[in-house]
């Protein structure tokens, strides 16, 4: 173990530079904010994240956030493990009807303001999966949703500049 | 349980020649199917899967002993059949699943709950024509006694992870039932895949379970070849082990850190996370994808390793290898690791061979299967590699195993990367034309299974993927009885199923 540490020493922090929030998002959520809640944020972000039917590989990169490299904390992105704790609902997947309900209830159960972010292709358009008697639709077909994370899935880096761009707008 | 005489799939299929694609074909009556399930209890072969498919209930069964898979069909056009569940458990779960989805009635069958339709679908699974549909509530399993209460958790669950539900009874801190509930993940993608032409049937094929999109489409792609008599060239084979390897690593390395984490160790988590960065941003600047996802397509693959890539993945294993070993030595050095992962979360070995439990979870039970060794395909065949194994069946065991596979996939990689020759990388398709075809590949998580029938126009007539999960859930209950719930999440973690591999 001492050495682990000792190494982590010399090598140097793993850590990538911030990231320029993403200019498309910045857009989208200029619309989605424009007379909500700005300035509720205080620069920091709870997010709850929802699978409501994903392949997992969306939940592989989310996860990634947090490894050595993309390290979202310093950027006062936190993960927490109810609702209740949460700013944002990071969502993905096309929305199953077998996963409605918990998702309806879970975005009940977030307080006030409240933010809804669909990462992936699947959580904007059900990508693959369009068109399944077993998918209710988009995330957007059952939740508000403030921004939409594209990609199959989003890298992790889309996904940290997305959340960047929520921050920057609704602190604006 | 039934009466009938068990009988060995070898006695039927014995001297008769295999398919192009390793699978014996065989139509049965209905008493041979009778005494082939009852083959299973005796243990003469495994359970690797049951469809629904041209009027005919099929199941695949294979012997690790006598080297052997045959798919067997038994003619149901009304979809009546006789249960396999009621003679071999480990089939109850999918027979409960073809209910929901073909309406198949099989009779006997001990459980007459739905699995996949949660009575939430405006309408029924379109290849589903009986209308039946279940109720909105689900009877959980009972359990009483004195002072025993129920933790209901998820589906939505408290990490970033995908959903189900676990119905736990305890009794003070200790668990005495477990009972999942899955489904939620259910996509109906065996329906999507119905009348998709190839290329689309792959794509979704992929998204099958994200986290083994290379072995995914690794088994469509060859049970494609074996439909069509799809050549594929020797660098493509190469090119398509390197990356099954690459995920298989990817993949470990992850759940080795996250187990650790769940033991309270936080920096080999941080390490392990790192690591898998790495293989992620290789795999991307090698391949095109993080995750390489569609990068494995019918008649090879669509994107060749550059020789820069190569020399990036000989720098990656080098590092692998040392940093991993650093993070093995850690774990083992650690006791209060060990406090926690000896003797957790017990899989015997008699249930995990009952169950043909694949991967890590059988091999840590004394289960000595990997699809690599006993039925190799291209390019496992050329290579050479020694079968991880433990046999005490808890969570050291299963991590064990993995630090195994993990080292074992770096030096396969380094056979493949010697092996490479130049070469294009993808056959010439062959015209389109019907047939069948079957595959089984070895991901990360353990054997995966495709089962699939082109029509005349070369679409899909029948899909069917059988996760490796489905004959892992139910070891994790069992695992996890007679331990505290505090303990739950790393013994969950040593197993890592599949939901979304599961519910399709
Ligand atoms: S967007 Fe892609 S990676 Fe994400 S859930 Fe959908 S299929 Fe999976």
């Amino acid at each position: 173990m001492r050495s682990l540490l000792l190494r982590a020493l010399i090598e140097g922090p793993a850590v990538i530079d911030r990231p320029e929030p993403d200019s498309a998002s910045v857009s989208e959520l200029a619309r989605a904010l424009a007379d909500r809640f700005r300035q509720r944020l205080g620069r920091s972000l709870a997010i709850r994240e929802v699978d409501a039917g994903s392949c997992n590989g969306c939940e592989l990169e989310i996860h990634a956030l947090n490894n050595p490299v993309y390290d979202v904390e310093r950027f006062g992105i936190k993960f927490v493990a109810s609702p209740r704790h949460a700013d944002v609902l990071l969502v993905t997947g096309p929305v199953t009807w077998n996963m409605r309900q918990a998702l309806e209830r879970t975005y009940a159960a977030t307080p006030e303001p409240k933010w809804v972010v669909a990462a992936g292709d699947c959580a904007k358009n059900c990508g693959v999966f369009a068109g399944s008697y077993a998918c209710v639709g988009p995330v957007s077909a059952v939740l508000p949703v403030d921004l939409h994370i594209p990609g199959c899935p989003p890298e992790p880096l889309d996904i940290l500049k997305g959340l960047l761009a929520l921050i920057e707008a609704s602190s604006a | 349980m039934m009466a009938a005489p068990a009988i060995e799939i070898a006695e039927l299929a014995g001297g008769k020649t295999a398919g192009l694609d390793g699978f014996h074909r065989i139509k049965v009556k209905e008493r041979t199917w009778h005494e082939l399930a009852a083959g299973c209890a005796a243990g003469h072969q495994d359970l690797g899967g049951m469809w629904f498919d041209s009027g005919a209930i099929q199941m695949l069964l294979f012997s690790e002993q006598q080297k052997m898979r045959a798919i067997v069909a038994l003619a149901a056009r009304s979809g009546v059949y006789p249960s396999v569940g009621c003679y071999h458990a480990p089939a109850i779960r999918l027979e409960r699943a073809l209910r929901d989805i073909h309406g198949t009635d099989p009779q006997g069958l001990p459980d007459a709950r739905a699995w996949l339709d949660h009575g939430v679908w405006p309408s029924a699974a379109p290849s589903q024509k009986s209308g039946k549909r279940p109720a909105r509530n689900y009877e959980f399993l009972s359990a009483e006694g004195n002072g025993l209460h129920q933790i209901p958790v998820g589906p939505v669950h408290a990490g970033i992870i995908e959903p189900g539900h676990f119905r736990f009874t305890a009794n003070g801190e200790t668990i005495v039932r477990l009972e999942e509930r899955l489904g939620y993940a259910h996509k109906g993608i065996e329906a999507l895949c119905k009348g998709a032409d190839i290329d689309r049937a792959a794509r979704l094929a992929a998204r099958i379970s994200g986290d083994s999109t290379v072995a995914y489409s690794f088994a469509f792609a060859r049970a494609i070849e074996a439909a069509l008599g799809w050549p594929v060239p020797r660098r493509a084979e190469f090119l398509r082990g390197i990356m099954a390897e690459l995920e298989r690593l990817a993949n470990h390395i992850n759940d080795v850190g996250a187990i650790c984490n769940d033991a309270s160790v936080v920096v080999l988590h941080a390490r392990c996370a790192h690591l898998r960065e790495q293989i992620l941003q290789v795999s991307k600047s090698c391949f095109g994808h993080r995750l390489m996802m569609d990068c494995i397509v019918p008649g090879g693959v669509s994107c060749d390793l550059a020789p820069e890539g190569r020399g990036a993945i000989e720098q990656l294993l080098k590092h692998c290898a040392k940093q991993f070993e650093a993070v093995v030595h850690v774990y083992e050095e650690a006791p209060s690791l060990q406090d926690r992962t000896v003797t957790t979360g017990i899989v015997r070995p008699a249930l995990a061979a009952q169950f043909a439990a694949g991967g890590y979870v059988g091999r840590a039970s004394g289960r000595k299967f990997d699809t690599r060794a006993i039925f190799p395909y291209a390019p496992y065949g050329l290579l050479k590699f020694d079968m991880a194994g433990r046999s005490e069946g808890d969570v050291d065991a299963r991590l064990m195993v993995r630090v195994d596979e993990v080292r074992s996939s770096i030096d396969l990689i380094r056979q493949m990367l010697e092996l490479l020759e130049r070469g294009p990388i993808r056959g010439p398709a062959p015209a389109l034309k019907a047939g069948e075809g079957a595959a089984m590949i070895e991901g990360f998580r353990g054997d995966i299974f495709i089962r699939l029938r082109l029509d005349k126009h070369g679409r899909l007539a029948h899909f069917h993927a059988r996760d490796p999960s489905w004959f892992q859930w139910p070891m994790l209950e069992a695992a996890i009885e007679g331990n505290i719930v505090a303990d739950f999440p790393l013994c969950n973690k040593s197993f890592n199923c599949s939901y979304s591999g599961h519910d399709m």
